[in-house]
């Protein structure tokens, strides 16, 4: 018997609507562990380069986290891996809810699909019944509806719906799979799911996940309960309240918006209020907030209430969590009732909340600017909340202009041509980021930014404080008890950063400290995303429960295999690695590991370069950010040095975009 | 905990075991199901399944509707009507505050056999353990000592399963099933 894994993975293949249940290779559990690092093994082995996003032969997997499905307080996410339509890269982007663990619960770690159905379809997986069934019923319907309604046909009220809307439908680069409370939104991979003609993946689970070693399973899960509540009584001082706590953060809880609306750019990330936030507003949006809200809300097996139900007046009620509070409002330069009405319909057409907003305001600042005429918008309103709804209506049906804009702000911008490229500035390897313009450059968030294979942020970011506390003092007050931190060099590192003077950026953090820094930071993340744990317990948060120290005692009671601190970072090195080796062969290199030009006014390009070097040096990549053969060799990963070897490393740019991109759709 | 005997026959002390829910406070992240299912695992711990959990949640969040219930005592049969209830204009639905395992609907009942679940207040823990994992207080344990009628002799957790077993498949179906298992031993 297997332990916290069920040991099975379902395989579908949508073209011959064949199902299969195939038992997995516990020794890849050690190297892998799960979730992320068994994805992309699978996505090394079985979609060489060649493949197209949108091609039979791209595969969608659904991954629970190793760990999901065991008691471990907050594992409860969702890793869907593909190759991105937009990023022409692998894609993996996470989502919480309830759907990993009910996978669990019915028998398999992940569901793989392949292959194209010619008619819509949706996936039942119910214990060891697995059914294709027809969905040309649920075309067109929102995400949250089709979920509705599948629930009702199947008469499984318990039953998690993971589906798309019409965006996905449509093949828009930037569609989401909603979860309802949940959603995997970054890189298009709810295309590929349209792309496949599959509406929705629907489990219900009523089976065991065992645990190797009770006992000391149950004494870690309770130690993490116990230091959640003393997190919650103690939160940390000199910081932000949404940083100050365990969770995402708490933008539903929260009212006061002063730093994201100053301090993040509004419009198509151009503009900065500084002196937005005011008594007025904050009273407005408060009201806004309350009365629409109608409970804070947890994923599975989570004491924190990061989600909200938001039931805006006239509308069919929707979940949300975190910046998508405000995404919206600040990209069309509106009010709080506006992003949380407009949420609500971009949540049934399955859009993510990053890119969409962004994608607008894009389009509108080149119709501002005369690239994009009147022809391009006929019949669109004056009004910019209007205009918003129009061109949301149009970009998921890729309908006129909305056909171009369907594949975000890099692809449309090299289609509209004419000056556009200009306006698509806030872009990571084709990629929509948070629209953030800063003054100094950060060479932490430098090589984040950079190297971040996750194309955001929020995803790389975390453990360590965002910028250095005024005061000595505060400082030695913060490391007293970071128990979190992978060796003491961290808590030196941290004391000696200042605001200003020789030890402040962008020379301190040194390029050597900002490497391990960002090293860890990024290690924490992958780790998560293999067991499945949400960032927001592990990897995000100033001192989170989870961290190197207590991860392996949780993998060898849960699982039963021997894991300790040395092979957990190992581990979680190779399977980083092999994520780069993905992208390498799809054509990734040094050049596109850079931020957006403008991210920061100042820059040091001797610095960057310094940095890159340095940073490719610790994960033993080459100067060109390929993985050595040697450093492949000591990662056990030889399959992966041989297949560049025989490819030459490819050094053709593959710049274009997927092939048949939008004529399916009609 | 048993009922302690006064001397007086008619009446006896006994301590009222209480879980105060308050709806409004729930999250409905099911941790009471899977810390309810992982204690009552064989060996304690080794596994958890909702599915087995003597606390369900009955969850329909875009209405709201967030209720957990405890596993109270087998019903053979369906009532002659349902329960529904509308409070502050939701409308709960499946018997939501009913406790008993009984033919009308899933809840309470072992997915493998079929046999009813009951909640047991986690015997031997300082407080059920569902009460110890809900860190936003939405359930709460309370001990309160009542005068009560003497009680009349419980039937042991044997009948109880026996006797819902005969409901499901009939009494001669059990006396075959239990001769056939004293022939193999």
């Amino acid at each position: 018997m297997r332990h916290a894994e069920t040991g099975f993975n379902l395989e579908i293949d949508l073209t011959r609507g064949n199902i299969e249940k195939v038992a997995t290779d516990p020794e890849e559990t050690g190297d892998y562990l799960g979730g992320l690092g068994t994805n992309a093994k699978i996505l090394w082995d079985r979609v060489p380069p060649e493949v197209e996003p949108f091609s039979p032969d791209n595969l969608l997997i659904f991954a629970a986290g190793l760990l999901c499905g065991t008691p471990a307080t907050g594992c409860n996410r969702t890793i869907v891996s593909t190759i991105s339509p937009q990023t022409r890269l692998m894609a993996f982007s996470m989502m919480g809810g309830f759907w990993a663990p009910e996978l669990k619960y019915a028998g398999y770690d992940k569901v793989i699909i392949r292959g194209q159905s010619p008619d819509l379809v949706y996936l039942w997986i119910h214990d060891d019944k697995v059914e294709i069934r027809d969905a040309s019923h649920l075309k067109g319907k929102g995400s949250i509806e089709t979920a509705e309604i599948i629930r009702n046909e199947l008469k499984q009220p318990k039953t998690q719906v993971a589906a798309i809307g019409m965006a996905g439908e449509s093949r828009v680069y930037f569609a989401s799979i909603e979860q309802g409370r949940s959603s995997a939104s970054r890189g298009g991979i709810g295309a590929v799911m349209g792309d496949k003609g599959l509406k929705a993946v629907a489990v219900r689970g009523t089976k065991d996940i065992n645990v190797a070693q009770p006992a000391e399973y149950m004494d870690l899960c309770n130690e993490v309960l116990e230091y959640i509540k003393l997190r919650e009584d103690h939160p940390i001082p000199g910081v932000m309240p949404i940083l100050a706590g365990l969770g995402s953060p708490q933008e539903m809880k929260v009212h006061d918006e002063k730093w994201h609306t100053e301090n993040f750019m509004w419009g198509n990330s151009r503009t900065r209020r500084k002196d937005f936030w005011n008594d007025e507003i904050a009273s407005a949006w408060t009201e806004t907030m309350e009365n629409v809200r109608t409970r804070l809300i947890s994923c599975h097996n989570c004491p924190m209430k990061c989600g909200a139900t938001i039931s805006m007046p006239g509308l069919p009620t929707y979940m949300m969590k975190c910046f998508s509070k405000l995404t919206y409002t600040m990209a069309a330069m509106s009010d709080l009732d506006f992003g949380l009405t407009i949420a609500q319909r971009a949540t049934e057409y399955g859009v993510d909340g990053f890119s969409t907003p962004q994608v607008m305001a894009f389009a509108l600042e080149l119709y501002e600017n005369g690239i994009l005429t009147d022809d391009d918008f006929p019949g669109m309103p004056e009004d910019n909340e209007g205009r918003f709804y129009w061109l949301l209506d149009r970009i998921v049906r890729r309908e006129g202009i909305g056909d171009v804009l369907a594949n975000g702000t890099y692809w449309a911008a090299k289609e509209i041509g004419n000056g556009a490229e200009a306006y698509a500035h806030n872009n990571i390897k084709k990629h929509e980021q948070l629209p953030l313009k800063l003054s100094m450059l950060n060479p932490i968030y430098f090589l984040m930014y950079a190297t971040g294979e996750k194309m955001n942020i929020t995803q790389i970011e975390g453990q360590f404080p965002q910028a250095p506390f005024p005061k000595r003092e505060q400082r030695e007050e913060f490391v007293k008890d970071w128990h979190q931190v992978p060796d003491e060099k961290f808590k030196r590192y941290f004391l000696d950063w200042e605001l200003r003077g020789e030890n402040s950026i962008p020379y301190y953090p040194t390029p050597k400290m900002s490497c391990d820094i960002v090293d860890w930071q990024e290690m924490m993340h992958y780790i998560d995303d293999a067991l499945g744990m949400c960032a927001g317990l592990s990897s995000f948060p100033l001192k989170p429960p989870y961290h190197i120290h207590n991860y392996p005692k949780f993998i060898s009671a849960g699982v039963g295999i021997d894991m300790d601190e040395a092979k957990l970072t190992k581990a979680a090195k190779r399977y980083r690695t092999l994520i780069r080796a993905i992208n390498i062969r799809r054509g990734m290199r040094r050049k596109d590991d850079k931020p957006p030009e403008n991210h920061w006014k100042k820059r040091f390009p001797e610095l960057e370069a310094e940095l890159l070097d340095e940073y490719y040096k610790l994960k033993g990549w080459n100067n060109d950010g390929i993985p050595t053969k040697e450093s492949l060799h000591e990662l056990g990963l030889d399959y992966v040095s041989e297949d560049f070897i025989k490819r030459g490393i490819l050094t053709d740019d593959d710049d274009s975009p997927p092939k048949d991109a939008s004529s399916k759709t009609d | 905990m048993t009922a302690a005997k006064e001397t007086n026959a008619e009446k006896e002390k006994k301590m009222v075991k209480r879980i105060k829910i308050d709806v409004d406070k729930c999250n409905g992240c099911r941790a009471c199901e899977v810390i309810c299912s992982s204690f009552h695992a064989i060996p304690k711990y080794s596994g958890n399944n909702p599915a087995r959990s003597r606390i369900r949640v009955i969850r329909e969040p875009l209405s709201d509707i967030y209720v957990p219930v405890y596993a109270g005592e087998y019903a053979p049969a369906e009532c002659a009507g349902r329960d529904k209830y509308i409070i502050d204009g939701k409308e709960y639905e499946e018997c939501a505050f009913c406790r008993a395992s009984c033919p009308s609907r899933d809840e309470f009942k072992e997915p493998d056999s079929g046999l009813p679940l009951k909640c047991d207040m986690c015997e031997g823990e300082d407080e059920p353990l569902c009460v110890k994992w809900c860190l936003n207080d939405a359930l709460v344990y309370e001990e309160t000592e009542e005068e009560a009628d003497a009680a009349k002799d419980k039937p042991e957790d044997l009948d109880i399963g026996l006797e819902s077993l005969a409901a499901k498949h009939g009494m001669r179906k059990i006396m075959d099933a239990v001769a056939r298992m004293q022939i193999k031993e």
